[in-house]
């Protein structure tokens, strides 16, 4: 690492640091004297403290019992992602490379991707009961509208060349579609990929938020019903990191899965 | 000197037809506007023998490229047909391979994967495909870049590449659309070189499209000059009866070379010009 790196990240650390100064001093029953609120133990209610809030984190983690919150909260990312990239590949390639049927449905898809889709997660809990299916389908109607799109644009958008050579080169229908198609469609799905991770986690989130007997959103919401900021706050400090570990697993995925792209200014290593 | 005159039968050596092109006329029709119709080129009967190298030159938009769709059977005429080797072209033209003016490599695959595309879609197994592929990266000095990307490779190594591609499947018709417009002159005159080395090796058919006269004259046995669109149609045609194995880089310095180039060039400057002033007056029209 660099002495400037090593700088950028010196600075990065000392912002994260002032904030939580701040916000332990501001929130610090006998350290200021109290000029908002009447009683000095308020702004401790209602903005939590930074040391309780990390000792309720270490003790999930010692303790264990975030594992099966976590656990729970990552499958239902993980298979809302899956199922709704599948679906999304599936119905966006069958409506690019078919006009008449993406004339037909064009209006219906507009509309459903505009819908608020998190108001579906009542019916989904009706449908699909409090466990963790109706947060996969939460996530699936999030995820499928971005994997759709972006299908849809990466089929329109084949080169017209690359598709006229591979004919040329004696591909046939189905090779076309396997070949040239998908591997074009998939880039554009590849770089959509930090956004449609990201909402599957949001579906299973606010999904077990909105009802639910397990995973992280349970925990803010158990939390919240007994006005305990502080294990609030830690759960969001936990969906927040973990957020951060998905999106540096996707970053690798993506990076080994398009090194076919180039990028700009790349040069060769030698 | 006319330039009906210059026009002779084309199967004069008596070779078989590879690739003829009879009577073709494409008209495109907008798709907004039904009543706004272009008319490509109109009736263009053109042959290519067996193991003849035909170019085609003509100013820009005179419909060059159209024709060689035609023969590749990418595209449909609206009036006319296509004969391969005496049989009635129906789709794609099997037999044809095709180099495009730009790139067509699949840019997911590398440089092998790309170049073995067409066995893979003729199911030849993998093995084989790749020891073939090898062979052809091999001639066509991209040896030890199997592994790269398209986009990781120069302009020059993408053409052999794209040369490799198309000439792995033995096509006996080989069509080219200004495969090397593209390039800088140095690359050029030396891709030119390799084409025609690989060319006297195999002898197939080919109907090279460009819009160089010296690249035609140097690399064909005979030359069609195209007039301006709309409705174009052959002018012009030049056996060139300069000695093989050429030099494009050294050919152009020989009598015989300029003597050809100024015979073509009195048919096709008109036509240039033409051509010119057709692409002034429409550009002035669109933005009125």
């Amino acid at each position: 690492m660099t002495a400037a790196s090593l700088r950028l990240r010196l600075y990065q650390f000392l912002v994260l640091a002032a904030v939580i100064f701040l916000w332990w001093a501001l929130t610090s029953p006998t350290l200021l004297p109290n000029f908002y609120f009447s009683n000095p133990h308020q702004a401790a209610f209602f903005f939590g403290e930074p040391q309780k809030v990390f000792l309720r984190v270490v003790d999930w983690f010692v303790g264990g019992e975030i594992w099966i919150h976590l656990g729970v909260t990552l499958f239902e990312t993980v298979m809302a992602f899956a199922i709704g990239t599948v679906g999304g590949l599936v119905v966006g390639m069958w409506l690019a490379l078919s006009p008449s049927a993406a004339a037909v449905f064009d209006p219906y898809v507009k509309a459903a991707n505009s819908m608020p889709r998190v108001i579906l997660a009542p019916i989904f809990s009706i449908w699909f009961g409090l466990g963790v299916w109706s947060k996969v389908a939460l996530g699936f109607t999030l995820v499928f509208f971005i994997v759709f799109f972006n299908v849809y644009q990466g089929v329109r958008e084949v080169s017209p060349n690359v598709l006229a050579n591979a004919r040329m080169l004696g591909a046939t229908q189905g090779q076309l579609l396997r070949h040239v198609y998908l591997p074009s469609a998939m880039s554009w799905v590849f770089s959509s990929l930090h956004n449609s991770v990201g909402l599957a986690f949001v579906g299973a989130v606010v999904g077990e938020y909105l009802g639910s007997a397990r995973g992280v959103g349970y925990l803010i919401l158990q939390a919240e019903g007994t006005f305990d900021i502080n294990t609030v706050i830690a759960g969001v400090v936990v969906l927040t990191a973990f957020a951060l570990v998905l999106d540096a697993v996707v970053g690798v995925a993506e990076k080994r899965l398009m090194k076919w792209q180039p990028r700009l200014g790349e040069t060769e290593k030698l | 000197m006319s330039a009906g005159s210059a026009i002779r039968a084309p199967e004069a050596a008596g070779a078989q037809v590879a690739l003829a092109l009879e009577g073709i006329t494409c008209t495109f029709v907008s798709r907004d506007d039904p009543t706004q119709r272009h008319t490509a080129v109109r009736d263009v009967t053109l042959r290519v023998a067996a193991g003849e190298f035909v170019s085609v030159v003509g100013p820009t938009g005179c419909g060059k490229s159209t024709l060689l769709n035609v023969g590749a059977g990418l595209l449909a005429p609206s009036a006319g047909h296509v004969e391969v080797f005496g049989k009635r072209l129906e789709g794609i033209n099997r037999r044809a391979g095709y180099m495009f003016q730009t790139d067509a490599l699949m840019p997911w695959r590398n440089t092998i994967d790309n170049v073995i595309a067409g066995l893979q879609f003729r199911g030849v197994p993998d093995g084989e495909a790749r020891a073939l592929g090898e062979q052809w990266l091999a001639r066509v000095g991209l040896r030890g870049f199997g592994d790269r990307y398209p986009h990781q490779l120069s302009g020059g190594m993408r053409k052999r590449a794209a040369l490799a591609q198309t000439l792995i499947l033995d096509p006996d018709i080989i069509l080219m659309d200004e495969p090397f417009s593209a390039l800088d002159i140095q690359t050029r005159q030396l891709m030119e070189n390799e084409v025609l080395e690989l060319w006297a090796a195999q002898r197939k058919a080919v109907l090279f499209i460009t819009h160089d006269l010296d690249e035609a004259i140097a690399m064909s046995d005979r030359v069609v000059v195209l007039a301006a669109g709309p409705e174009s149609r052959p002018i012009g045609e030049f056996p060139i009866d300069l000695p093989r194995p050429r030099d494009v880089a050294e050919i152009r310095a020989q009598p015989a070379f300029l003597d050809l180039h100024n015979r073509i060039w009195a048919v096709l400057r008109e036509e240039v010009l033409k051509g010119y002033a057709q692409q002034k007056r429409m550009s002035t029209a669109s933005a009125s």
